[in-house]
């Protein structure tokens, strides 16, 4: 009986992660064309809904009700699995994002590598659909997409080790209360990590296969890329899984460099305004959906070469000298471990 | 020197902030786009739309058959044929314009002596069946009968400059 009760109350829990998680992506999607839109002097959709809000919904019907198509050559269970490969980490990866002190869905000492873990499955998704759906733009959106991948997860793991040195702790918890102090946004780690923050936006915009780094569907070459051959839902699914990872990687940064739920007063002022709340948290993982969005209206898309350049030649590089930085930092004590 | 600058600059990400600045002042500029149909934009009282022929108050069609504007037409849309009439007036009995070919140019409206042949400021109108492109005398006058008001307004308006 008891453990019934924890079955219906965990799973209750991942509704409660997973449904406004499935909202916060239909709204993203809206947002995304809102801004982008404005970005370029017009208005984007508007016309279903007051100021298009209902638009997401018209969308996910119109891909619901139309047909899935299986390449007669594809290779049938491979082609199906794959979108759910794409989305199954994506949302696995919210067990271990705290909220706020105490409020996450599982508390993890090992969160980080969890995460690291989570986020470097999703391209099997990728790869697996552009393999199964045999076809050779597809397949090309797939090897460079794992190529991708491979270079720039390399960046975004010493990036995060940086992280681990500062904070001396895997737990997301602990990394967030690890920047807390009397001194502000000063406290969090973009400061003392400021190079190892940019490189892991930036490898995180890659990492979600988003423009600027969107060779994977390469519109104006390789049509779409990895998902040339997938309609409907199992095209929709790709989509989910690449907003619901966008949001993720929002919401990381939010944790691992900008303090979390912490509030950017903190220390400075009293009242509610300095205290740690969850809402700081939205605010800034908010900011980061969109830059996402920003770097999209902004940047056209790198060359291949560049992009694997950006990854191994400067980015790594970068990498290893700030852990070394770091590390000083934190044995000098300049940088209190922990607290 | 130049290199290092560069690579400084490059590592810096000082162009990329450029654009995201760029982009970033273009998000809070007015925007262009124009509701359509919610909103639509002003049109001059010269605008060259849909034709009609007019009438003169009394009733009696402007219209006498001078055949200036099928003359005139560039893109030969109009067909004419006229007859005399019981009170010895020349009449037409067909005015025809392919409004597929017409380029809505004006110059029939310029050319009429009695200012029957105009062109509105309608161009919201769709044709359901082919043939319906060409509109005939009793549709042409059933527009301007329609439209009489707004087509005075419109000559009116532009009358000092003519």
């Amino acid at each position: 009986m008891d453990d019934l009760v924890l079955v219906a109350w965990t799973l209750l829990k991942v509704l409660l992660v997973t449904v406004p998680l499935i909202l916060c992506v239909a709204f993203y999607t809206l947002a995304e064309r809102r801004v982008i839109g404005y970005m370029q002097v017009r208005l984007g959709p508007m016309h279903i809904g007051p100021w298009g809000l209902l638009q997401p919904f018209a969308d996910v019907f119109k891909m619901l009700f139309k047909e899935l198509v299986i390449p007669s050559n594809a290779d049938r269970f491979l082609y199906v699995i794959a979108p759910l490969l794409a989305l199954a980490p994506a949302f696995a990866a919210w067990a271990v994002v705290p909220f706020s002190e105490g409020v996450a869905l599982s508390q993890i000492d090992a969160g980080l590598l969890y995460l690291l873990a989570m986020t470097s499955l999703g391209v099997y998704g990728v790869i697996l659909a552009g393999w199964a759906s045999n076809s050779k733009y597809a397949f090309l959106g797939a090897m460079r997409s794992a190529a991708q991948i491979v270079s720039y997860e390399i960046a975004m793991g010493f990036a995060l080790v940086g992280v681990l040195i500062a904070a001396g702790s895997l737990n997301l918890e602990k990394i967030v209360l690890a920047q807390a102090g009397n001194l502000g946004f000063l406290e969090w780690f973009w400061l003392p990590l400021l190079p190892l923050f940019l490189v892991y936006l930036i490898s995180g915009v890659a990492e979600t296969n988003r423009a600027p780094f969107d060779v994977a569907e390469g519109e104006s070459e390789i049509v779409a890329g990895f998902h040339v051959e997938y309609s409907g839902s199992a095209f929709a699914v790709f989509f989910l899984a690449e907003y619901a990872n966008m949001i993720l990687i929002s919401f990381l940064t939010a944790l691992l460099f900008m303090g979390g739920w912490l509030s950017p007063f903190q220390g400075l002022i009293g009242g509610p305004l300095g205290a740690p709340s969850p809402v700081w948290l939205l605010a800034k993982a908010a900011f980061f959906m969109f830059c996402f969005l920003w770097f999209r209206a902004t940047f056209p898309r790198y060359r291949y070469d560049q992009i694997m350049r950006l990854g191994w030649k400067i980015f790594i590089p970068i990498t290893i000298v700030w852990i070394a930085v770091a590390a000083v930092l934190v044995v000098t004590g300049v940088l209190e471990r922990g607290t | 020197m130049g290199a290092i600058t560069h690579y400084l600059k490059s590592l810096m990400l000082k162009e990329l902030l450029v654009g995201l600045s760029l982009t970033g002042r273009y998000f809070f500029r007015p925007k262009y786009t124009l509701r359509y149909p919610e909103e639509k934009t002003p049109k001059s009282n010269r605008f060259r739309g849909l034709h009609a022929l007019r009438r003169y108050p009394n009733g009696e069609e402007r219209c006498i058959a001078c055949k200036l504007c099928e003359a005139v037409c560039p893109a030969l849309a109009i067909t004419i044929d006229s007859e005399q009439r019981g009170d010895g007036t020349r009449r037409t009995t067909r005015y025809d314009i392919d409004l597929f070919k017409c380029i809505f140019c004006g110059f029939c409206e310029e050319s009429c002596p009695v200012d029957s042949i105009v062109e509105t400021d309608i161009h919201e109108y769709y044709f359901e069946q082919r043939g319906e492109n060409v509109v005939n005398k009793k549709q042409l006058l059933a527009i301007g009968d329609r439209f009489e008001a707004e087509i005075a307004a419109a000559r009116a308006l532009d009358a000092p400059y003519r």
